[in-house]
């Protein structure tokens, strides 16, 4: 199973890398979605894959059951999942609000922190 | 966790601590609950914006006064450690106060106390009601976790944590200026703080271990069919961009000099060393020999840094941008340390940090200073501003001196010590390196003194008169206070620290020692040694 989910994984990089290097914020911003989520299934398999048997203890013991499934990953997953969702809709919005105020969503026009017009600093003393 | 009562009785001690912690242990974690409480109160009474300067001072007094006590425990007894929820370790999650990051968190505390004490007039009505307080309480809040947690994933949060806050500081405000910088610092920061999940991802995928002490040991103890040099690699590369080293450095530039003068102070302070602590606690304490081959490339990085930071001032013509070229270049600086990993090194690049902290942040406030009174940073519509205040232009020279690394300031220090070492580790073109940025920084930012200060006007003035009209008096006495103080207060730092470098060398000294050699560190926390 891990295998097959490390080349799903390697899927959703590639496409998200691709998406990021658009110029186009909106494209940007599905590739951070897609890389979140890649990012989740990663966490995922990299805590390996049990579901025979579940990570519940008998009242007597002092250990979870030989072969138990990890509950950690998952715990890992939920708290990435929260952080990339609010980040996610965080720039959004100041993707939008950038639209508005810039009158562009392409990243090579956005130069207002960065003129192109400097035209350095003075020569003489 | 409690077991029901009809169960059989189960023996927690195999599992948790059962003493309480002492009120002492406390201390680790005091630092962290004072400024989450206080962002939370602030929140809830964001309305009221005359309170919030004062419940925020208070908390950032407290803040600092908790770190001192931490570092004086520190100092005499070596990491402290407090576990979350009193799991034994390495379940649960340990927070360890060691010297370099305890260090680190007072100078933190003691830059943001004081850029933000006087109340910046920068800081205006609007600006507290759309959250000024609230987000630097979460921002130390952030910056102190990552500063004294010993977990792995943990580090993860409080780097989102800091992550959020500093957002919202940066795009405070709204302008068309600060939009622009906050797309392109938003987007790489995200990118990077997620490379570093993807590392440690695969990192516990590998060791099944997520506290620093435990893969200490074991990624010393690992096979060799455990890819750890691939994961130290990935480690670098997110940490290298969340400090801002050549060649993912142009977020900084681009976004540091757009929010107000104190937001600017704060970040320069506080976010990249965070970035440069987290590279050095990964690739030096815990995968230290997995980490080795990375060395010259690392010394590249610091050396392209270093000078990439040093022409990029060069090439300023707005004070604020190029103060954003010289945090850069100060990076370079403390990446020699984790490029060489020997002892001087890695004193020098701490000792570099705390300079670098304090400097840069007084240099940014003293930005504020000069925009207050002349509504530009253009260093060719600058001028008159020795004729005007004589004594504030002689401070801001002391600093300019102390960020060129010319005694008898604080700069000096860090860069003969990693100097020193750079020959003593057979790297001495790192050390011509270190010395060369310093040559041009002196270059730039005598430059700089001579067009702001020196002249008596903007461009244009004949040589010999002074034209003031482009300096404006201040509005009251209480501005000026409030503008300046801070800016001769971190002044007195630099200074005291550059005449008196012995208390703080010792310290980066142990700090160091505690990074190359993990035994006292994780005898702490585990009671094992690799």
């Amino acid at each position: 199973m891990e295998p097959w989910l490390s080349g799903l994984v390697g899927l959703f990089f590639a496409a998200s890398l691709y998406m990021m290097l658009s110029k186009k914020i909106i494209r940007i911003l599905l590739g951070v979605a897609m890389l979140g989520n890649g990012v989740n299934l990663l966490l995922f398999t990299a805590g390996r894959i049990t579901r025979d048997v579940p990570p519940i203890m008998p009242l007597d013991a002092y250990a979870p059951p030989e072969g138990a499934a990890n509950a950690l990953p998952q715990a890992l997953i939920l708290t990435a999942i929260v952080i990339s969702f609010s980040f996610l809709a965080f720039l959004l919005v100041l993707a939008f609000r950038a639209f508005q105020d810039l009158g562009t969503d392409d990243t090579d026009a956005m130069r207002v922190a960065e003129p192109l017009a400097d035209p350095g600093p003075p020569r003489g003393y | 966790m409690a077991a029901s009562s009809d169960s059989p009785a189960v023996d927690l001690a195999a599992a948790m601590i059962t003493t309480p912690a002492s009120l002492q242990d406390w201390l680790v974690i005091l630092p962290l609950i004072v400024p989450l409480t206080a962002g939370a109160i602030l929140v809830m009474i964001r309305h009221s914006t005359h309170w919030h300067r004062p419940v925020a001072g208070l908390a950032l007094a407290a803040l600092f006064l908790l770190d001192l006590l931490l570092l004086r425990r520190v100092l005499t007894e070596g990491p402290v450690v407090m576990m979350m929820g009193s799991w034994l370790p390495p379940f649960g999650i340990a927070f360890t106060a060691d010297l370099l990051g305890t260090t680190l968190a007072t100078v933190s505390a003691f830059v943001a106390l004081v850029a933000t004490a006087t109340a910046p007039p920068s800081i205006n009505t609007a600006e507290r009601r759309y959250g000024f307080y609230p987000f630097l309480m979460l921002l130390m809040t952030g910056v102190t976790g990552a500063f004294l947690t010993g977990d792995l994933f943990n580090l993860y949060v409080w780097f989102e944590v800091l992550l959020i806050s500093s957002f919202g500081l940066l795009v405070l405000g709204s302008e068309k200026s600060q939009i622009d910088g906050t797309v392109k610092y938003g987007l790489l920061n995200l990118v990077a703080t997620t490379l570093f999940l993807v590392a440690t991802g695969l990192l516990y995928g590998a060791l099944g271990t997520l506290n620093m002490a435990d893969i200490a040991i074991k990624a010393r103890a690992a096979g060799p069919d455990v890819p750890l040099g691939a994961l130290a690699a990935l480690f670098m590369l997110a940490f290298a961009t969340k400090a801002a080293a050549f060649p993912v450095n142009f977020w900084l530039p681009a976004s540091y000099h757009t929010p107000t003068a104190t937001v600017s102070a704060l970040f320069a302070g506080l976010l990249t060393k965070v970035g440069v602590y987290a590279l050095l606690k990964t690739l030096v304490l815990l995968l230290g020999p997995s980490s080795a081959y990375l060395g010259t490339l690392l010394a590249f990085v610091a050396g392209a840094t270093m000078l990439a930071g040093a022409l990029g001032a060069l090439a300023s013509s707005d004070f604020r941008r190029m103060l954003g070229w010289l945090v850069v270049s100060g990076i370079g600086n403390m990446l020699v340390g984790a490029a060489l990993v020997t002892g001087g090194a890695l004193t020098g690049s701490i000792f570099y940090a705390v300079h670098s902290m304090l400097v840069m942040s007084a240099l940014y406030l003293a930005s504020g200073v000069v925009e207050a009174r002349a509504a530009t940073a253009d260093l060719r519509k600058l001028g008159g501003f020795y004729a005007a205040s004589p004594l504030f232009s002689l401070v801001v020279l002391a600093l300019l001196f102390a960020v060129a690394g010319l005694p008898p300031f604080s700069g000096f220090w860090p860069k003969a010590i990693l100097v020193d070492a750079a020959f003593a580790a057979g790297a001495p073109w790192l050390g011509a390196a270190v010395l060369v940025s310093g040559f041009l920084i002196t270059l730039a930012v005598g430059r700089a003194w001579l067009y702001i200060f020196w002249r008596g006007g903007p461009e244009g003035t004949p040589d010999g008169t002074v034209a003031l009209a482009g300096v404006r008096s201040f509005e009251s006495n209480a501005q000026a206070v409030a503008l300046i103080g801070p800016v001769v207060v971190l002044a007195v730092a630099v200074a005291v620290i550059g005449l008196l470098p012995a208390g703080l060398g010792a310290i980066a000294e142990g700090a160091a020692s505690g990074l190359l050699d993990p035994a006292g560190f994780t005898a702490r926390v585990l009671g094992v040694t690799p």
